[in-house]
């Protein structure tokens, strides 16, 4: 799905709650799950410039997991460490979120070029 | 801009502002709710805000900035803010998040929120 406005990161959540729940998740991880997604696609929205997110199901039955993969087309991030650490923002937030998101999931990856934007993993089990 | 196209409802009573947040408000929604919290509470000469989170199934770093600035700006305009019906799983993300909202105060539920501040005591230490 596209991410492009405000609304379109509530979209992403409903997808991401829906996503879980099509795994039996608990509440807690889906309300985890759902936050980091959240934070991510908002991201993608005000600094990459809008982009794409899809999610799928892996794993065996039973045990299977959620994956978020959010692309952008923005200028990328210059320096992935420092922006995840907690209270970095370029912007007027509190720079809690990409930290936060990471904190959040149980599979956080990001890859970031000036050329190709960023893209973010995000993967979550049921428990 | 939608502006005031989806108005989230709210009601003063006895000198409190209450106010029920649906889920899944957007940024921009969130936004219009804190300018339409702040003409509430200067129209009715409001001394408390009651902000009910209970349909929220998330708060975000974006939904928690937003509501620690409501309380902030009540408090300006000498209101106190209180809010409940937090969920159990949204205290641990936020948590997680390390968003303390600090300087915000919770309450288990509305009655409990109106009652403290009716009676203009503190039900924190």
């Amino acid at each position: 799905m596209t991410l492009k406005t405000p609304s379109d990161v509530a979209f992403a959540r409903q997808a991401a709650a829906r996503a879980m729940g099509a795994i039996g998740a608990s509440a807690i991880k889906t309300t985890k799950f759902v936050t980091a997604v959240s934070e991510i696609a908002r991201n993608a929205v005000i600094y990459g410039r809008g982009g794409v997110i899809s999610f799928t199901q892996t794993g065996p039955s039973g045990r299977q997991s959620v994956i978020a993969v959010c692309t952008d087309r923005g200028p990328g991030i210059e320096d992935i460490s420092a922006a995840i650490a907690d209270g970095y923002s370029t912007g007027k937030s509190l720079g809690l979120g990409l930290g936060g998101a990471k904190r959040l999931v149980d599979r956080f990856e990001i890859t970031s070029s000036s050329r190709q934007g960023t893209k973010v993993t995000l993967e979550c089990g049921p428990r | 801009m939608l502006e005031s196209a989806n108005p989230v409802p709210m009601m003063t009573i006895n000198g409190c502002v209450i106010v029920a947040i649906r889920d899944d408000l957007d940024d921009q929604e969130i936004v219009s709710l804190q300018d339409q919290l702040v003409e509430e509470v200067a129209k009715r000469a409001a001394h408390g805000v009651v902000i009910d989170i209970s349909a929220l199934e998330i708060v975000d770093t974006f939904a928690g900035r937003m509501l620690a600035a409501m309380a902030q700006m009540a408090r300006v305009m000498n209101a106190r803010t209180i809010i409940v019906g937090m969920r159990p799983a949204v205290a641990m993300t936020l948590v997680e998040l390390g968003m303390t909202l600090d300087g915000v105060e919770t309450a288990l539920n509305a009655d409990r929120a109106v009652n403290a501040i009716v009676s203009g005591r503190s039900n924190t230490p």
